[in-house]
């Protein structure tokens, strides 16, 4: 086979021959990458682009699209569920790092201390993280039901009264928290538990002959050696929770009263059930705008700990 | 280093991301050698051995609650009557075993459709990113073109943009392509042309191209391979363990999917399975819808029972390396 395709052989001392092959590879290389390239080109170079030209313009997809300024903006702003959508991601995000930051953490540490049922534990961890989001999101709508559904019949079982879930303006936004929590948790405890296993064990022999106790050796030992991911992932669910659109769009429809209408929520009313293509563009463009500083931060934060 | 008759040892060195299982055999092998919070003396005392079974106890238990009480309530559910689900206190097994309620399910809300859709759609955007990310990968990684750099750095730039928030004007892309004026919406390549458009699959699979030795490829360069054929005979060859995670990925990420499909799939024959089942969930009777949801969560949990190994190679391949 090799004797048959065989070129005659390659004069490397001729500088015509090293650009004639300088310019083969490029074009073979460039062949290789085309797809690629209209690919990143359509679906995701030119949207960047596009999407600040849609917050600038207003555009019935008939016409042709008006110059119209920060007119998009104005109607956002102007919109009393403007500030809730914010005010609500806000929560949304900070809630979901109470709830779902320091929890996988713990869990991966304990994880990494036992001896047995491991593989069951880490598989069982990950279920959730495996379901379709809309099944989990549906299934969850199902246990929230204020009459027979699972949860209130737990604190039924319990001597506590029912809650309204879903309908009410004060559990609305942390029953969405609870679902993204319970869907998500997995990802990080796996990611924690990783990290756990690359820890040397002489740090916490030597951190204990000092005379450190459990906590302290977890404290001064555990937390530091984990720091760079902690951070990373710290940032990561922000960003991930300040997209939450699934739930809002499943639960809730953004009710009662607002109380669960996020940002991309809004985005996405304003341009399909509004049909204005240009406020969903300008909240798109906020949105895009404040996660991106935490993007930078990750990746600043990545690459001071590479080098 | 000159040679190249010994590859696997060197690229087993500097292949990224071990296997876990790999890891749990070293573990068992170097055996009480290694430590981690608790040390093994502690644990041998009776005091220390009462607490760690009792901590492994509560964990399991609270393990299964949490997350497998949730689907062995849902797979239940399915079975029961409207009435008994509506009944207070809720009955732990099911009375009757009435398995009806599946074929119910796989009937009126055409589960049969939705579920060939999503294998399409996932089947289609799996061979095409494979296709396309490879080809590029390698490109990027072996044959290094002019601007190379600048494109790698492209690809990976879209990495810090959520998708969520170019969910419009890629909507906009996909309804009305520019130049070509395709109408994309409704048709398998308004998933498969943006599925491909991943920097994250490109990312792993040019690092791993880049641990391949350079002296392997220059070797069958000399004996006349095209480029074609040193991907296709050497470079994929070696790289299967990255390809069966990049593959993982991008089947479960476009089954899992939500939002795009909701947007440029909005007629009902047309739909995947998560759209199809949310869009119709309010028409059906409760034990009807449970049961698709449990119909609609058995792939991708087998998935996972077969290729828990790629799938979690893959969830620690993107946090620290990235």
């Amino acid at each position: 086979m090799a004797v048959l395709t065989a070129k005659p052989p390659v004069r490397r001392s001729l500088p015509q021959g090293a650009a004639r092959r300088a310019v083969g590879r490029n074009l073979t290389a460039y062949g290789f990458l085309c797809g690629a390239l209209i690919c990143f080109a359509f679906f995701s170079w030119y949207p960047m682009i596009r999407e600040i030209i849609l917050s600038f313009q207003s555009t019935n997809f008939v016409d042709p699209a008006k110059w119209v300024g920060f007119d998009n903006f104005r109607t956002v702003f102007a919109d009393s569920a403007f500030r809730s959508a914010w005010l609500n991601t806000a929560a949304f995000s900070g809630l979901a790092l109470v709830v779902g930051y320091a929890v996988p953490f713990v869990l991966a540490v304990v994880l990494n201390e036992l001896r047995h049922a491991k593989a069951y534990l880490r598989f069982v961890v990950y279920l959730p993280v495996m379901l379709p989001p809309a099944v989990g999101v549906l299934l969850f709508k199902w246990f929230y039901d204020p009459g027979a559904g699972l949860f209130n019949q737990i604190l039924h079982g319990f001597g506590i009264p029912p809650l309204s879930w879903l309908d009410s303006t004060s559990t609305a936004l942390i029953s969405l928290v609870i679902v993204s929590t319970w869907m998500n948790l997995g990802t990080g405890t796996l990611i924690y538990l990783a990290a756990l296993q690359s820890i040397p064990g002489e740090l916490y022999e030597s951190a204990e002959l000092d005379g450190a106790g459990l906590f302290r050796r977890v404290w001064h030992v555990t937390v530091p050696q984990t720091k760079l991911i902690l951070l990373v992932m710290l940032l990561l669910q922000v960003v991930a929770t300040m997209q939450v659109f699934i739930e809002p769009y499943l639960l809730t429809g953004g009710g009662p009263e607002n109380a669960t209408v996020t940002v991309a929520y809004l985005m996405y009313q304003y341009a399909f059930n509004f049909g204005d293509f240009g406020g969903g563009g300008a909240l798109g463009l906020m949105l895009m705008v404040v996660l991106m500083v935490f993007s930078a931060i990750y990746l600043r934060v990545s690459r001071d700990n590479q080098t | 280093m000159t040679t190249t008759l010994n590859p696997p040892p060197l690229l087993k060195a500097t292949t990224p991301a071990p296997a876990p299982r790999s890891t749990r055999r070293r573990k068992k092998e170097r055996g009480y050698e290694t430590r981690s919070l608790v040390s093994p003396m502690s644990l041998q005392t009776l005091r220390g051995k009462v607490i760690y079974w009792t901590i492994l106890v509560v964990v399991v238990i609270g393990f299964t609650l949490a997350f497998v009480f949730p689907l062995y309530w849902m797979v239940t559910g399915a079975l029961k009557s409207p009435e008994e689900l509506a009944q207070i206190p809720p009955s732990f097994f099911p009375k009757h075993f009435d398995f009806g309620v599946y074929a119910d399910a796989w009937d009126q809300l055409q589960l049969g459709v939705f579920l060939k859709n999503t294998a399409l759609y996932a089947g289609g955007a799996w061979l095409f990113t494979l296709a396309v990310d490879v080809t590029a990968a390698y490109a990027l990684s072996k044959l290094r073109p002019f601007f190379g750099k600048l494109i790698l750095g492209l690809m990976l730039a879209t990495l810090m943009i959520p998708p969520m928030v170019l969910l419009l004007p890629t909507y906009l892309v996909a309804k009305d392509v520019p130049l070509f004026h395709f109408d994309l919406l409704n048709t398998p390549w308004a998933i498969w042309l943006p599925a491909a458009a991943n920097g994250f699959f490109i990312f792993l699979l040019k690092r791993f191209f880049d641990s391949i030795p350079r002296e392997l490829l220059e070797a069958a360069e000399i004996d006349g391979a095209s480029p074609m054929r040193i991907l296709w005979s050497i470079v994929l060859p070696v790289s299967r363990p990255i390809l069966g995670v990049v593959s993982i990925l991008s089947v479960v990420t476009v089954w899992k999917d939500f939002v795009w499909p909701l947007l440029v799939l909005p007629e009902t024959d047309k739909m995947s399975i998560s759209v199809g089942i949310a869009s119709l969930s309010a028409q059906m009777p409760q034990n009807v819808l449970i049961a698709s949801l449990v119909i609609a969560s058995l792939p991708t949990i087998l998935v996972f029972f077969v290729f828990q190994r790629s799938i979690m190679a893959g969830l620690t391949a993107g946090s620290l390396k990235g």
